[in-house]
């Protein structure tokens, strides 16, 4: 055998290499870019979806999707919400009960999709509208506002100088990665994704593990609608349009494939934090929020292209 | 004589290992042209790069003809759609633009009644065994009236009444100036074909000779590049106590601690069935299992592992393998709580036991880290084997263990089976080689037509007992 060849370019530096250049060419264009202070409102701006694209990962790479995401988001908002105004119980109780409230609808989506082999897209959809229903009903339509300073204090204090949502993100990363890469249950997730006959013909619990695919991604979601409440301070129904396409783009970006199997964690950040810079540049190059949408199309679909395109 | 087609200095890798080297191979109209190697030789890479499927790296591909047809060894089929619009994929018989069904059944029936096969061409896909997918490849193939023919491993799947028919007309072919690349592992197969005989080594083209100037021996010397022990003299184990007791609605059999149960049959006799109800794979109704004396109820593979009964499976690409995942996180999928503490893997635990079995399998790979999907159809069975035997099972079931395996290969393998029985593993063994269920069994089951129709015992047995007792009546 000849020695094997390294390639010339691997696959994993890409991204890295376009946010870099993303990153210089904005430096040099706005030099108040690389200000702490928009460097640290970037990140800040980016970490509800980021919790959302780390949620999302899970079931994209068993081959599933989500699209209740954001309608979760509102949901578990104006249920923490309810719990959270002044006086009634400590910070914690609201958080617990929001992350709850979107376990609750990941794992409903969990048990249609693996028990009833019901499609993900199909199920998630119906989860979209009916979670959204519900938090209308919650909230009776109208915004959940009056919360105690302990429960908005999660979006808008520091701790050691750095924003909470912050933190939360960087957690809720760190934690998906071990997960996924060092424990049993991410080793499952990738074989589901890559081959769901032969992960059951393994041993693989193939059910469970998408069971809790769902459910994990349903919490985060529930998570990051206490981040996005406690900011702006109000359990809104209305919140989150969108937010599952957001979270499923910076995925998609990040590498993990739409089939299941390949991707990660390391990706999804690396993407999310790619529309955070481009969202923020266009911000300070003043351009109009029409053009940024789509310009934030075009660069979805042109770097799914350009990372597929190596692979054949 | 015409040249049909010409390689010229193809070379292609994947991952940076070279799979073809620098072949060159000159094919004439109404020849039959064998391709023969070991695992991992290049045979099949070249025949993708010769049908398009993939891009040699250097080198050129001159094909002459109007028409090519390939029979893949990893079958590619349309599940959804029927046997008959499988059949006259490409090239669809229509009126006006409007697809012509019932001329679609019709062709699709006489190429399934030349090849001998019974098959309702309106059946989907999806509900057919792999044997019978494959014969409806051959079908396709040869329905497109290709002038080169590429067959890779045409006969893995079929009985040997099936395969007697496929050589008949791969000889009506010759004849009328078709010309065919044949890629086998059965030397029977190929001496009685092939008019010309290429071998492959490590990507490398080793020699071309008319298959007259070459014999058996000779042949797998060039293919090994050294000479292999004769199959037979294996020592097999010394069978104990009964382990398993299967009684399936037609079938029912034990199976001893150190015993080889051979299951023979034609196609769709119904062993991999019965297979698949052990494992826990299908779950089906009336199935009573005993395990060392205690009923036990399977009702899916993880099931089974856990009483300590696993199985490699028949069909290698749909249940064999996570093909993007790694040798070594195939390896261990099913043994994960071995290598972990708790939820968490074990990492340098795991790489010594994958270590290990890539030692033991000689697996050809870049390192434990390369896909499995880019190693050769006989890595990637020793791949899903070490699977399977990193469970620690007392009770292994094989379903066709050297499908598309070359010899070299098949011998570790055979040698490796008595060697598990030895140590006392009970050992059920679905085959359709006759060689290999008559040298590694203790005793044979026929099954025919979905219940068993004879136990013999391989010392007093021949192999045309056996198929008279396969055959329908």
């Amino acid at each position: 055998m000849e020695k094997p060849k390294i390639k010339s370019w691997p696959a994993s530096l890409g991204l890295p290499v376009a946010l870099a250049v993303l990153v210089a060419a904005l430096s040099l264009a706005r030099p108040n870019f690389l200000n702490l202070a928009n460097l640290v409102n970037l990140v800040r701006q980016i970490s509800i979806n980021g919790i959302l694209a780390v949620g999302v990962t899970y079931v994209l790479l068993t081959g599933g999707v989500d699209l209740s995401l954001g309608s979760v988001v509102a949901l578990s908002g104006v249920a923490a919400a309810c719990f959270a105004h002044p006086g009634q119980y400590p910070a914690i109780v609201p958080v617990a009960i929001g992350i709850l409230a979107g376990a609750a609808c990941g794992a409903a989506n969990g048990l249609v999709v693996a028990r009833g082999k019901v499609a993900p897209f199909i199920v998630t959809l119906g989860m979209m509208t009916a979670a959204r229903g519900l938090a209308l009903l919650v909230s009776g339509g109208r915004p959940v506002s009056n919360l105690a300073p302990g429960f908005t204090h999660i979006g808008s204090g520091n701790i050691a100088g750095v924003p909470e949502p912050i933190l939360i993100f960087f957690f809720v990363a760190l934690l998906s990665r071990v997960l996924l890469t060092n424990m049993r249950f991410g080793r499952y997730v990738y074989a589901v994704g890559g081959n769901e006959n032969a992960a059951l013909a393994s041993g693989v619990p193939v059910r469970s593990v998408k069971m809790a695919a769902y459910t994990l991604c349903g919490a985060l979601a529930g998570l990051a609608g206490v981040v996005l409440a406690s900011r702006i301070t109000t359990g809104q129904p209305n919140a989150g349009i969108g937010y599952e396409l957001d979270a499923i783009a910076a995925v998609v970006i990040g590498g993990t494939s739409l089939n299941g199997g390949v991707g990660g964690v390391d990706g999804t950040i690396l993407g999310a934090l790619l529309m955070g810079v481009i969202n923020n540049g266009l911000d300070l190059l003043n351009v109009s929020s029409y053009y940024q949408q789509v310009v934030k199309g075009l660069i979805i679909v042109g770097a799914v292209w350009l990372d597929r395109s190596k692979d054949r | 004589m015409s040249t049909v087609l010409q390689l010229d200095r193809i070379s292609k890798s994947f991952g940076g290992i070279l799979a073809v080297d620098d072949v060159s191979l000159t094919v004439q109209a109404g020849e039959i042209h064998a391709v023969t190697g070991e695992n991992g030789a290049g045979k099949s890479t070249l025949m993708k790069i010769v049908a398009g499927m993939y891009r040699p790296d250097a080198g050129a591909v001159r094909f002459t003809g109007r028409r090519l047809a390939m029979i893949h060894q990893e079958l590619l089929t349309f599940p959804d759609l029927t046997v008959a619009e499988n059949i006259c994929m490409g090239h669809e018989p229509s009126r006006w633009g409007w697809l012509d069904r019932p001329a679609m059944r019709r062709e699709a029936a006489g190429l399934l009644a030349r090849l001998g096969v019974s098959l309702n061409p309106s059946a989907r896909m999806r509900h057919l065994s792999f044997a019978e997918r494959q014969s409806v490849e051959i079908a396709k193939a040869l329905g497109g009236h290709a002038d080169l023919l590429i067959m890779d491993e045409p006969t893995s799947a079929l009985s040997d009444r099936e395969a007697e028919l496929l050589f008949r007309i791969i000889g009506d072919l010759k004849q009328s100036g078709v010309a065919v690349i044949y890629i086998s592992h059965r030397m029977a197969e190929i001496f009685r074909l092939a008019d010309t005989i290429t071998v492959l080594r490590d990507g490398r083209h080793i020699a071309t000779r008319p298959a007259a100037e070459l014999d058996e021996e000779r042949l797998i010397a060039l293919m090994v590049g050294r000479s292999l022990e004769p199959l037979g003299g294996l020592q097999k184990g010394v069978p104990g106590e009964t382990v398993l007791e299967v009684s399936l609605p037609g079938i029912q059999f034990s199976l001893r601690a150190g015993e080889i149960l051979g299951l023979a049959g034609l196609l769709g006799a119904g062993r991999s069935e019965a297979a698949a109800a052990v494992f826990g794979l299908v779950p089906t109704a009336g199935a009573h299992i005993r395990l060392a004396g205690r009923a036990v109820r399977i009702g899916s593979p993880a099931g089974a592992l856990a009483h300590g009964i696993a199985m490699v499976t028949e069909d290698r690409k749909e249940y064999g393998f996570v093909p993007r995942m790694s040798v070594r996180e195939n390896m261990t999928l099913s043994s994960l709580g071995r290598f972990a503490w708790g939820p968490v893997i074990r990492t340098r635990r795991e790489a010594a036991a994958v270590e290990e079995q890539i030692r033991r399998f000689r697996v050809r790979a870049a390192g434990a880290g390369q896909a499995v999907r880019d190693l050769s159809g006989g890595n990637q069975q020793k791949i899903v084997i070490a699977r399977a035997l990193l469970t620690r099972p007392r009770v292994l079931i094989l379903d066709e263990p050297t499908r598309g395996i070359d010899v070299g290969a098949k011998a570790e393998i055979y040698a490796l089976i008595a060697g598990l029985a030895r140590e006392g593993m009970a050992i059920l063994l679905i085959s359709s080689e006759m060689n290999e269920i008559l040298s590694l069994s203790d005793r044979i089951l026929v099954m025919r037509e979905g219940a068993v129709s004879a136990e013999l015992s391989p010392g007093r047995t021949t192999p045309e007992e056996i198929l008279r007792y396969a055959m329908p009546n």
